[in-house]
């Protein structure tokens, strides 16, 4: 199993758990916003801590309530795609790519700067600040520094949530790539049936 | 010209010079204990941390002379922290140094407000998104925290020198008025003001406050401005 879930944690006055388990590619956190799919991302990431529960991710333990088990978010190995980028302002893009690289063990790196920027197509943008980007070749450089630090899964929120039309259909494009050509697992959050029905293999419904 | 370089004598220069000295020792100083309470206060959770506030803010509202006395009983002649520093071979008392240590106090309130704006309006998020890309917490605040922050330090840095150069009540209070040691520019120009005929002293020292407190003050502005905070000391 890539990802074996089953989590709680309270925030506010509201409990959101989740349980489940998925296998290959991309499976799909699905359902209406405020339902907690972001929480879930946080929790698996190490951003937040659950109440109770365990994750694993291709049979490594992240987080194991019982076990004493709470891995540190630098020590999960996780690629965090976010909703809202999340660049570095005060770097360019060449430096929010290699930023996880440097810090990656050499040997949990398993693909250098060149083949990223061909892959996203990032070479004319390397020099560029964050805040001239478009939205799409924003969300690319996320994709793109996510790879690049080494990460074994990646957790994607809403990835095209803030993009035009065609911005969507050239992401979708990048990830039915990173699903088919480096076989990474991914755990992908999103509201629109259409975008799910499409990429994910697997769907979470949570409520 | 009253401000032409040749007329202004050697003790006006060294009455500059020595404001300057004394500014800077002041900012260097202040800079680790502000950064320090700037940080608790932005991003500390603790008990009593109201009263921190208070406390870091009270320069900015007590009399100065209150300020002074203060000083005097703690880092004076019979004070614990005045009797410990002396032994150190550090003493304060009549000495630049402690026209430093009052200028630094005065100066504290205004540098943790600008150090704490700026911590407060780095964004979490970013640091969160570093974490998930391999960086421990150390690393996360020297490439991320650090960094985003640094203008609103500078800002108050250079806020807390332009503080420290105009200084008055709680150095007097605290140190005297002793030319060459503890006469800064204020101080020079209150004792100048006290002898009939020295208006030419008075006009070229007032110039050259005014002038050194736009020059820091614009600075500040310039650096708030570069990290698009919302406050402003102008």
């Amino acid at each position: 199993m890539s990802f074996e879930v089953d989590v709680s944690i309270t925030r506010g006055s509201r409990r959101i758990a989740a349980r489940f388990e998925a296998g290959p590619g991309i499976t799909a956190l699905f359902g209406r916003s405020g339902a907690g799919k972001t929480s879930v991302l946080d929790m698996i990431a190490g951003l937040a801590r659950p109440d109770e529960g365990r994750i694993a991710v291709d049979g490594r333990a992240l987080f194991d309530a019982a076990a004493g088990i709470d891995l540190r978010p630098e020590a999960r190995g996780c690629g965090y795609v976010f909703q809202d980028y999340r660049l570095f302002p005060h770097m360019s893009v060449e430096g929010n790519l290699r930023y996880g690289w440097r810090l990656a063990a050499p040997d949990a790196r398993w693909i250098d700067f060149e083949q990223v920027v061909e892959f996203l197509g990032l070479a004319g943008l390397l020099a560029a600040r964050p805040r001239r980007l478009s939205g799409g070749e924003a969300q690319r450089v996320a994709i793109g520094r996510a790879l690049l630090s080494g990460a074994r899964f990646l957790l994607m929120d809403e990835p095209l949530s803030s993009l035009d039309a065609a911005r969507r259909e050239e992401i979708m494009r990048v990830i039915e790539r990173i699903r088919d050509e480096l076989a990474l697992p991914i755990l992908y959050v999103s509201h629109d049936r259409r975008e799910v029905e499409r990429l994910a293999g697997q769907i979470v419904e949570m409520d | 010209m009253a401000l032409a370089p040749d007329n202004i004598s050697p003790e006006e220069w060294g009455i500059i010079w020595l404001s300057l000295k004394v500014s800077a020792a002041a900012m260097v100083a202040t800079l680790p204990v502000g950064f320090a309470l700037a940080w608790a206060l932005a991003r500390g959770r603790f008990p009593g941390r109201v009263l921190l506030d208070g406390l870091v803010h009270l320069p900015l509202v007590l009399p100065p002379v209150v300020t002074g006395w203060l000083l005097l009983i703690v880092f004076g002649g019979t004070g614990v922290a005045g009797r410990w520093l002396a032994a150190m071979g550090m003493p304060v008392m009549f000495r630049w140094t402690g026209a430093a240590l009052a200028a630094s106090v005065m100066a504290l309130p205004l540098m943790v407000r600008a150090i704490r704006l700026s911590l407060e309006s780095v964004d979490r998020r970013l640091e969160a998104a570093a974490r998930t890309l391999g960086a421990s917490p150390m690393r996360v605040f020297v490439t991320i925290t650090l960094p985003l922050a640094l203008p609103g330090v500078l800002a108050g840095m250079v806020l807390g020198f332009a503080r420290s150069l105009g200084e008055f009540g709680a150095t007097i209070t605290f140190v005297s008025n002793i030319p060459g040691e503890t006469q800064t520019l204020p101080l020079a120009i209150y004792a100048a003001l006290q002898v009939p005929g020295q208006e030419g002293i008075v006009t070229r020292l007032a110039l050259i406050s005014v002038g050194l407190s736009l020059v820091a003050l614009v600075a500040s502005e310039v650096l708030t401005r570069r990290m698009g905070m919302r406050a402003h000391v102008l």
